[in-house]
């Protein structure tokens, strides 16, 4: 290398043009990925808070802590309890990993310079920021109290505000919308003609159906959330059983939705996880069609299982059967998934990075979610655990300890090439086995107090509950504390962090044939023809 | 935004220069047909709910229906069906080269849908005139499930209407760059798209009006 390219550091998409506009007018997908990145965190960070104060009311059985304000009892209480479900649900784990490391890496992966529509990218992202405002916005205005679901008739006829979050979640919609379009078209049109389908990364696979299944459900709860503000601001009634409207038919329609999105969160996080495990086991991955089949099935299934929500509340009884069988048969495809990762990591050579670390977290704790929703699935199990803290603690394993730590552990696996830099690897171990700590300490005892008959959305509660809630509410201390730790050693490491190699684990997908950062168009040079997404050389690359 | 959507279609090809990527109308198109796919499945919430009205309430969805104006309605199928036709002929104008006429038929489709427009609002306002519409006295006195009925005429038609809107926004769009060129006997695929959007309209049309004025 000359003395020149020593001094200067090399032209890459980061550093290729500067000023706030070059941000706000690109269309590069890498620097879109990193302003998901960014809009993303802040919104999560808020959440955090959000879910902070809960259990901070909940330490107690009384009502003592968020009683500021003059504000009525658990009244409080409920609009946190909505706030911190709308941003964490359609603002954080919906678009989380497509938007971010969707965006960063898909078309790299592929060998392509950008997504097809590069223009309606950026648009996606304004659509994202404008209904992240929003809500944060309703704040202002007392904050909705009906829960993330927006259930008629109560949220037509709360005297809460609740059109602006909804119209939030509206526009937010759009986002994930156009997102899913591009990815789907990307796939389709822009990949290498050397990269065959079955040729490509596992991620890309994920991405694939993720934006399927994007493109069928939400246009569904983009109807339903357009029919709430109708009725509440020109007082169109449709679900209003004055004019024979029927509610149950509301929550069917939210399901319709609001399931497959469930597996928006969770499928590219399934993705991320047959990439990191692949990685730094060293080993092809086992059963890729296998894997690659999964993903479009639990795509598809999982459209039909909506009503397994709403086994209380009234519907026939064959129409619950059928439906507790195909909660049952979903399980399948990710179990296939959950045994073919186990079985690339046998005889493998296990490197225990942090991506690698937390990718194992994760498959423990899915595992532990992915047993509760078969408890919840059963009929006569869930009239008894029906509302209750379990369901809070199934969905938190299944969200936030599966889809979330598969997010911090995407973060600690391209954050070498995102950034070029490399991370204090102690610190992100720490950070990562706190995390699981406090994570089950957190929830665990959900479970046991839910089986005992602790309602969920409560905010007091009775005195035999104490422990479990003192315990729970210890462990998110713990969790916000690690959390604080892992972002700040990425946040260090990005600014004053050591250089990194281009490919510093030894992946072999195409992300790690270009150099870290990325130049603006991805690749210098294309690799003559492209490696299979698992061929792994022999010797370990340094 | 639908307007958004597709013009940033046709906008592929003349972005930055940085990238090079080549002209795709296949790919254009399949992201075009995409957003159809969402645009019906946002009706499809529609008529799920209507089937589901219509079923509970048959009787009542009959008696609603006899309030409604089926001249104007046949009128406004023909304007739309029309419409459609004009639209697909200036394609193939614009691919024979004569780009004249191509711009005469988007005129006579957007007059099609400014005629629709009109006789609809003629529609709306004889019912406005009745205070048949929800809020009113005379609408919460109506059986319930008639009310209903009400309900969804106003939303389904009403949300017609504004795609009515918008594609007409988009054929003026597209009309503007083909009088500017940049939409040519080469590059076409935005023209395409707004068409298929207008047959989207079309198409949902064929459907509201017999469920809402003949079935009934």
């Amino acid at each position: 290398m000359s003395e020149a390219a020593v001094d200067k550091p090399k032209v890459n998409y980061y550093n290729a043009k500067s000023g706030i506009m070059s941000w706000l007018t690109t269309t590069d997908h890498k620097r879109l990925g990193i302003m998901y990145l960014y809009s993303l965190g802040v919104f999560f960070a808020f959440a955090v808070f959000m879910a902070f104060l809960l259990r901070l009311e909940l330490f107690t059985p009384e009502i003592d802590v968020l009683t500021f304000g003059g504000a009525q009892a658990g009244d409080l209480y409920n609009r946190i309890l909505t706030l911190h479900g709308i941003v964490m649900v359609f603002l954080f784990i919906v678009p989380g990993l497509p938007a971010v490391f969707g965006n960063f890496c898909l078309p790299i992966m592929i060998g392509a310079e950008d997504v097809f529509f590069p223009r309606i990218n950026l648009l996606s992202w304004y659509c994202y920021v404008l209904g992240g405002l929003f809500a944060i916005f309703s704040i202002a205005l007392g904050g909705p109290d009906t829960g993330w679901t927006f259930y008629v008739p109560y949220s037509t006829t709360t005297g809460h505000n609740v059109y602006v979050p909804v119209l939030a979640a509206f526009i937010v919609g759009w986002s994930s919308i156009l997102t899913g379009l591009n990815f789907v078209t990307t796939v389709h049109r822009l990949r290498n003609k050397n990269m065959s389908w079955f040729k490509m990364p596992l991620f890309v696979w994920s991405l694939y159906a993720t934006g399927w299944v994007q493109i069928i459900a939400t246009p569904v709860i983009g109807i339903l959330l357009l029919l709430v503000m109708m009725e509440k601001v020109f007082g169109i009634p449709v679900f209003d059983p004055r004019i024979g409207g029927d509610p149950v038919l509301f929550e069917h329609i939210f399901w319709i939705y609001s399931h497959p999105a469930v597996y928006i969160m969770i499928l590219p996080a399934m993705g991320v996880v047959s990439e990191i495990i692949a990685t730094f086991s060293r080993k092809t991955i086992f059963g890729y069609h296998f894997i690659a089949y999964s993903s479009i099935a639990i795509a598809a299934i999982g459209s039909l299982v909506w009503a397994h929500h709403m086994f209380t509340s009234g519907m026939a009884n064959e129409a619950r059967v059928i439906f507790s069988f195909l909660t049952f048969f979903v399980a399948v495809p990710s179990a296939v998934k959950v045994f073919n990762w186990i079985a690339t990591m046998y005889k493998g050579s296990i490197r225990l990075s942090p991506p690698m670390v937390y990718t194992m977290m994760f498959i423990l704790i899915f595992s532990i979610g992915g047993f509760t929703g078969l408890h919840l699935g059963a009929l006569s199990v869930d009239i008894h655990l029906h509302d209750t803290a379990f369901v809070v603690a199934h969905f938190h394993y299944v969200m936030f300890g599966s889809a979330g730590i598969i997010f911090f552990a995407a973060m600690h696996y391209w954050f070498p090439k995102m950034s070029g830099k490399l991370y204090n690897e102690v610190v992100a171990h720490i950070a990562g086995v706190l995390f699981f700590i406090g994570f089950n300490a957190t929830y665990f005892p959900l479970f046991i107090a839910g089986y005992l008959g602790m309602p969920r959305r409560y905010a007091s509660y009775l005195p035999e509950y104490e422990f479990y809630h003192k315990f729970s509410t210890i462990g998110s201390w713990v969790m916000i504390f690690s959390m604080l730790l892992m972002f700040g050693n990425l946040i260090y490491a990005a600014r004053k962090g050591k250089k990194s190699s281009d490919n510093p684990w030894g992946g072999a997908t195409l992300e790690w044939h270009t150099s870290s950062p990325p130049p603006t168009l991805n690749f210098d040079k294309l690799p003559d023809d492209i490696p299979g997404s698992y061929d792994y050389p022999l010797e370990v690359v340094k | 935004m639908s307007t958004a959507v597709v013009n940033a279609n046709s906008a592929h090809d003349s972005h930055d220069a940085e990238h090079h990527m080549p002209y795709d109308p296949m790919g254009i198109k399949i992201g075009m047909w995409l957003f159809l796919f969402t645009e019906l499945l946002l009706f499809g919430g529609l008529f799920i709910i209507f089937a589901v009205y219509s079923h509970m309430y048959p009787r009542e969805f009959h008696q609603g229906s006899s309030h409604l104006s089926v001249p104007m309605a046949t009128f406004n199928t023909f304007l739309l069906i029309t419409s459609s036709m004009t639209i697909a002929q200036s394609i193939t104008a614009l691919r024979t080269g004569n780009k004249k006429l191509c711009l005469s038929l988007l005129t006579f489709t957007i007059a099609c849908a400014a005629g629709f427009l009109v006789v609809k609002s003629f529609e709306w306002g004889a019912k406005f005139h009745h205070d048949l519409y929800p809020g009113t006295e005379v609408y919460f006195a109506l059986q319930p499930g008639e009310s209903a009925f009400f309900s969804l005429y106003y939303l389904m038609t009403g949300l017609h209407a504004l795609h009515v809107i918008i594609g007409g926004i988009l054929i003026a769009v597209v009309m503007r760059a083909v009088s500017k060129g940049t939409v040519n006997q080469e590059k076409y695929a935005f023209l395409e798209n707004a068409g298929l959007y207008w047959h989207l309209v079309d198409l949902i049309w064929i459907y509201l009006f017999p469920l809402f004025y003949l079935v009934g």
